[in-house]
């Protein structure tokens, strides 16, 4: 059954790869992204129930750690044009 | 009570399985971004919330079976859930609002022929 999962997961992240490919916006391209992290989450997830290691949710949390802060990031960098550096030198002249 | 548990798993991972597909269908269907981050916000709270549950009633079943480092992972599914349930809107929030200063116009009837 966890192979079912695993070949699941595995079909929603092509899907999930074929819109960042197509995606007309950027923004698109960067949620696609954003999905594709979180099922690569659940899929480390799965696979270490697949093959009897569970310790493998370690490297899942840290994977969305990762993937959260990298989409954040990059929203950041297209909405501002940086990553906040210079408002903050803004901020501080005045 | 060895069977219920697996069956109850096997049921949720399925209904996550469905959420997921459904969702990641969703983003290649609808017609824009704003649209699409609806399909996606549904992958990550369902879906993901069905397929940890699935995982979290495996572990559930060990620690009946007396191996009580199945606790360290139901804790382990317990944290990953409750990150995902943080970061999911937090992502889906500054997308929208991303694609909103970016000049994304929302979809509607009378603009469906440029699309």
């Amino acid at each position: 059954m966890f192979f079912v999962a695993t070949a699941g997961i595995l079909v929603s992240m092509t899907l999930a790869l074929v819109r960042a490919l197509l995606g007309p916006t950027v923004y698109d391209r960067v949620m696609a992204v954003n999905i594709f992290g979180t099922k690569t989450v659940l899929l480390i997830a799965v696979l270490g129930f697949l093959t009897g290691r569970p310790e493998f949710l370690d490297l899942a949390l840290v994977y969305a750690l990762i993937n959260f802060i990298g989409t954040i990031a990059v929203l950041k960098f297209f909405e501002f044009g940086d990553l906040g550096l210079t408002r903050r030198i803004h901020r501080e002249a005045e | 009570m060895d069977i219920v548990l697996d069956v109850l798993s096997w049921v949720a991972i399925a209904g996550g399985l469905f959420f997921m597909l459904v969702g990641t269908y969703g983003i290649l269907r609808m017609p824009d971004v704003y649209t699409r981050l609806h399909a996606a916000g549904m992958t990550d709270t369902m879906g993901a919330g069905f397929l940890l549950l699935g995982m979290a009633l495996q572990t559930v079943s060990g620690i009946m079976h007396g191996e009580s480092s199945y606790w360290f992972v139901l804790i382990r599914i317990v944290f990953i859930y409750a990150f995902l349930l943080f970061t999911s809107p937090i992502a889906c929030h500054a997308l929208a609002r991303a694609g909103l200063a970016g000049g994304v116009e929302p979809w509607s009837n009378e603009r469906r022929d440029e699309s």
